[in-house]
């Protein structure tokens, strides 16, 4: 992986990354995707994907009204809140008044 | 009452169970031992991040005043637990051993916190893991390491170290821990205790906090088969609220674990004791192999053509599958948020990236980029996809394998606990050691590992036995002959 697929993928995962950290797992991601390269060798043709280890499907429920968290517990371990909401940054821009 | 002082190491989980039962012992006494026992070796070993003194005491002493007044007690009869602290309990620090959640006290209960509650099981703290549960040496933890009981410049296995140590420290006659590629049975096969992975849907995973969804499962760990028997017995079940929790009937294991098994037929693979395969462990492992032999098993060969695929199988399904749910921690809902963020120029993807990037330790960012580039747009279909028929291809083979043998029988671990900070910049060499575990994950198959050895330096050695899912009444009955021909009892 070049540094600017490194770069991308972080921005996909969402992770600021320093420069050494940018390096370091570019270094490490291609030898660990050199390795699973292996997977080449099984022969899967006709196979069907496993996504879970058990062939489960649709678990369906009755739709009712149950307790939820009030908005106190809710927002008890928000890191920043003004006691009713969760706080954002501003994500809209502000019309020149 | 007689009261007992001295119980280091903690007898038998049966001799507990009589204690408690006939009031030799409160659950009172038996809590303040563990708690007196956590205060003189956690310093060293740092096998639980925290510690619940007063509340365990309060329930120790509501169990003990239901016994005084002849009213039923829970299974678990106010024996101690320590829980893996990615097991969320109301108002209790759960920390996944990650700066991200170094603040988060969960506004509800694990379903296994709660099975645990119900049955008199006395929780007592929470122990140590790897970050997030990802690495295999319970280094990872923003709490620092934690040490082998049986020599502590060695690694007490990951993720969940740090309920293997306690068990083995006799910290805790029980402990509870999750398995995504091995996290229960290889730090109990480095800590000499049991440690057993559930069938994966039999029990819970409400309040796990999630790695690889399709992986984990939540698991026992004690000195003797009888206490995992015990507490496997407290926390299987179905859950609603796990909806991947098989609604199955839970046998009694309890009661068939103490039946002998006849003509028990284990499997054996060649593949298992190849290159990498230290000669201690192959030794024990063969040498508890040819006891359950002369006590009746018999001994056939089966073939896993698949296995050696399983590594990186495992390293491409588990990553996408964490890159996905460790996607909610965002520094708003919960969490640790980075002050570094300037209102004027900043916008909300860069409090995103910088609470991300400062909150999560570096296993589990190479484990987010992993995933995150196997699903991405040209390599899903390459990586993630193929892996995942790759993984049907790994069950077929143990579905074949089962066909003829009731268990299979190999090492847990390439070798015994490794040295801390042994392969720490070399990630791909840590993972290849999980060869023996993952694919009891990837087929959703129970595995435990009991010990059968000590190798020349003093450090024990597992056995894993694997069954067919939801057969975890016959692992047992396995694991208990094993044990039954080392110990003698």
């Amino acid at each position: 992986m070049n540094s600017e697929e490194v770069s991308k993928v972080a921005s996909l995962a969402r992770l600021s990354l320093s420069e050494d950290e940018l390096v370091t797992y570019g270094e490490q991601l291609t030898k660990i995707l050199s390795y699973v390269d292996v997977l080449n060798e099984v022969d899967v043709e006709g196979v069907e994907p496993m996504p879970h280890a058990i062939d489960l499907r649709n678990v369906f429920r009755e739709d009712q009204r149950q307790p939820s968290l009030n908005r106190t517990a809710a927002l008890a371990n928000a890191p920043k809140t003004d006691g009713s909401y969760f706080q954002v940054p501003q994500i809209l821009e502000q019309k020149d008044a | 009452m007689t009261r007992i002082m001295d119980l280091k190491p903690l007898p038998p989980t049966a001799a507990l169970l009589d204690w408690l039962e006939r009031g030799t012992m409160t659950s009172r006494e038996l809590t303040e031992n563990c708690l007196a026992r956590i205060e003189e070796q956690n310093p060293t070993l740092n096998a639980f991040v925290s510690v619940n003194a007063e509340a365990a005491l309060a329930q120790a002493d509501a169990v003990d005043a239901r016994r005084a007044a002849g009213q039923p007690i829970g299974l678990l009869q106010g024996l101690p637990v320590g829980i893996k602290d990615n097991m969320c309990q109301t108002g209790t620090l759960t920390t996944c051993g990650s700066r991200m959640l170094h603040h988060f006290r969960p506004p509800y209960d694990a379903h296994v916190v709660e099975r645990l509650l119900a049955e008199d099981g006395i929780i007592i703290g929470k122990c140590n893991m790897d970050e997030f549960a990802m690495g295999s040496s319970t280094e990872s933890s923003v709490a620092g390491v934690t040490r082998n009981p049986h020599n502590p410049d060695h690694s007490a296995g990951g993720s969940s170290g740090g309920s293997a140590a306690a068990v083995a420290a006799s910290m805790v006659p029980l402990a509870l821990g999750s398995d995504t590629g091995g996290s229960i049975r290889q730090p109990a096969s480095f800590c000499g205790v049991v440690g057993m992975k559930p069938t994966y849907g039999r029990v819970s995973r409400y309040g796990l906090v999630a790695f690889a969804s399709s992986l984990d499962q939540i698991g026992p760990f004690a000195k003797d088969v009888t206490g995992a028997t015990l507490l496997l017995q407290a926390i299987a079940g179905h859950d609603t609220r796990d909806s991947t929790s098989v609604n199955s009937a839970v046998p009694d294991y309890i009661a068939a674990m103490k039946q002998p098994l006849t003509g028990l037929k284990i499997g054996i693979v060649d593949e298992h004791y190849g290159e990498g395969l230290d000669q201690e462990v192959a030794e024990s492992v063969r040498n508890a192999i040819a006891k359950l032999e002369a006590a009746g098993a018999t001994v056939r060969k089966v073939e896993l053509p698949h296995a050696k695929y399983s590594v990186a199988t495992y390293y491409l399904i588990a990553p996408s599958e964490a890159s996905s749910n460790l996607a909610r921690y965002d520094g708003i809902h919960y969490g640790y948020r980075s002050e570094n963020f300037d209102p004027k120029a900043d916008g909300l993807v860069d409090l995103y990236c910088r609470s991300r990037g400062e909150g999560f330790g570096a296993e589990v960012k190479r484990r987010i980029m992993l995933g995150t580039y196997a699903l991405s747009a040209g390599y899903y279909d390459a990586y993630y996809l193929r892996a995942l028929k790759v993984r049907r291809r790994i069950r077929e083979d143990y579905d074949k394998a089962f066909a003829d043998v009731d268990v299979i029988a190999g090492p847990v671990a390439p070798t015994p606990a490794f040295k801390l900070g042994y392969q720490s910049d070399d990630p791909l060499a840590m993972y290849l050691a999980d060869i023996y575990t993952i694919s009891a994950n990837l087929a959703g198959i129970p595995g435990i590992s009991i010990p059968c050895g000590t190798s020349s330096s003093g450090l024990p050695i597992g056995i894993q036995l694997q069954a067919p899912a939801f057969e975890e009444t016959r692992l047992l009955q396995a694991a208990r002959m094993l044990e039954a021909t080392s110990t003698g009892s």
